[in-house]
């Protein structure tokens, strides 16, 4: 018996986990433009590294399911997302100098900053929607109603992710800030995803 | 008597119309194109070509000339950026950022025959449409990079190059590249001029933006010139790697400059009287906000 708040909890996290995906992925365009300025291309290489690591992690994310899967591993892809976004706030500009310095082409550079930047934290945060969906399913029959609205909630995350980052954050905060509060919310949610896991392990031992 | 000033009045009027029309009905666009970037419209108003950037807003002209005289200047900004003759009256290896018509470009390599002038346009559209429809001119010493300008400035800093002139003219009304707008990306601007080097920057600001644009200059520059002539949100920002002249030092190389810049219309007398120094008449807010890397949101800013 499952309790009554862990379905909505997994959708809240979903709807944050797509929430700051979409955030970092418009800041991209901000955190690329000094090394490899405001061409199309940009944008381009940002919107394939992105699709190309989230398709990654939701195969990967699929196959992490079929084993024991659990809100406390959950919450562990969540904590391990925010820690790999960290290094984008961090190293940023050194590694793009270093792509700047060796790659002319600000094609294949602004590529390979994405690559270097976003792949990583990308795939991690891609496994999530799967590993939802393994654990809201209970039977086959309503597997296709839950994987929808979990959709839903995810990608209208992702929605609103976008437009309150484009138009108001980058107006009050630096960039870097931003992307360090979403690494805190991350792992904050995942930490909170273990902490419910083991309340209902104890409810689940008082109960027998 | 009253008949008469009522009968001037009106031929006011008829003549002011006159003049509207022709300019709106005798328009004729010859070139159209949706580019990567941008709609792209060249138009003919009789005797005067345009480059526009949208349709809509007559006031996104980008670039102007005369046919007939394709050697004078038709845009009061373009006449403004000369200001900076005051402070280097030789610049021998010009940078221009945003090629427009390539008006600006054409006019100096009449100017300074001898002066290496690299111009950057990040939309080969428009670079297109320069050479075909406004006679933009290159040869050996006039070169055109199809490059992003941030780009451009950092890979001419790791070649060591120097500029005596960068003119920064790639922002138009409706849209501004926020990451040429930094404190990082002007100290990057300021490294690659030479020792006597001159940056000019046309610009848009206006209301909220204006205040951060000026702080982030003032930061990097430590002074700089505002040349305007209306109070329009259109401005020239004038700085220098050395320190600014004085007065005494401009009013004597306005005369110099006198007989240089009168065949292309432009009166470096009246440019002089529109300077104003930021060290003396600094007109925002001593705790705005510097635009950096991290925070410039310049679009944002300039609707509020």
């Amino acid at each position: 018996m499952q309790n009554t708040w862990q379905n909505p909890l997994i959708y809240l996290l979903a709807f944050c986990s797509g929430f700051c995906i979409m955030g970092i992925e418009l800041l991209g365009g901000r955190i690329l433009a000094p090394f490899f300025g405001s061409s199309v291309h940009i944008w381009g290489s940002i919107i394939t590294v992105f699709m190309l690591s989230l398709a990654i992690g939701y195969l990967i994310g699929g196959k992490y399911s079929t084993q024991s899967a659990s809100l406390k591993r959950y919450g562990g892809i969540f904590i391990i997302a925010g820690l790999f976004i960290l290094p984008i706030a961090l190293f940023a500009t050194p590694i793009m100098e270093w792509i700047f310095l060796y790659i002319e082409d600000s094609r294949y550079g602004s590529l390979l900053a994405s690559a270097a930047l976003f792949f990583l934290p990308t795939i991690v945060l891609g496994m999530l929607s799967p590993y939802s969906v393994r654990l809201l399913v209970t039977n086959k029959n309503e597997s296709g109603q839950i994987a929808g609205k979990l959709y839903f909630i995810s990608t209208l995350g992702s929605a609103i992710g976008t437009i309150v980052t484009s138009f108001y954050l980058v107006l009050y905060f630096e960039v870097n800030q931003i992307i360090i509060s979403f690494s805190l919310i991350l792992v904050i949610l995942g930490l909170g995803a273990i902490l419910a896991n083991k309340h209902s392990n104890a409810q689940k031992v008082s109960y027998a | 008597m009253l008949k008469m000033a009522y009968f001037c009045k009106l031929s006011m009027i008829i003549c002011l119309a006159a003049i509207f029309l022709s300019t709106q009905v005798g328009a004729e666009i010859i070139h159209n194109e949706r580019s990567l970037y941008r709609n792209i419209i060249v138009e003919d108003t009789g005797d005067l070509r345009c480059l526009r950037f949208n349709v809509k807003n007559s006031k996104s002209s980008q670039s102007c000339f005369l046919k007939s005289n394709p050697q004078s200047l038709v845009f009061n900004y373009t006449k403004l950026l000369f200001s900076a003759l005051l402070v280097n009256n030789q610049p021998e290896r010009i940078l221009i950022i945003g090629l427009g018509g390539g008006t600006m470009s054409n006019t100096l390599h009449q100017l300074f025959p001898k002066s290496r002038i690299d111009n950057v346009e990040i939309d080969p559209s428009v670079v297109k449409v320069a050479r075909q429809y406004f006679g933009f001119f290159e040869n050996e010493n006039v070169k055109t990079y199809t490059q992003d300008g941030r780009i451009f400035i950092k890979r001419a800093l790791l070649k060591k190059q120097k500029y005596d002139w960068i003119i920064l003219d790639a922002f138009n009304g409706e849209y501004i590249p926020e990451h040429l707008l930094t404190q990082e990306f002007l100290t990057e601007a300021k490294q690659l001029l030479s020792t006597n080097g001159v940056l000019t920057s046309n610009t848009f600001s206006s209301s909220t933006l204006y205040a951060h644009e000026s702080a982030t200059y003032q930061s990097v520059y430590n002074e700089f010139f505002n040349v305007r002539n209306q109070k329009n949100n259109n401005r020239i920002i004038l700085v220098s790697a050395q320190q600014l002249p004085s007065d005494k030092e401009l009013l004597q190389r306005i005369e110099v400059l006198k007989p240089q810049l009168s065949p292309f219309n432009i009166d470096i007398s009246a440019i002089y009287s529109s300077m104003t120094s930021s060290n003396t008449h600094q007109d925002w807010p001593e705790n705005t906000r510097l635009l950096t890397d991290q925070f410039a949101p310049a679009n944002l800013l300039n609707i509020e």
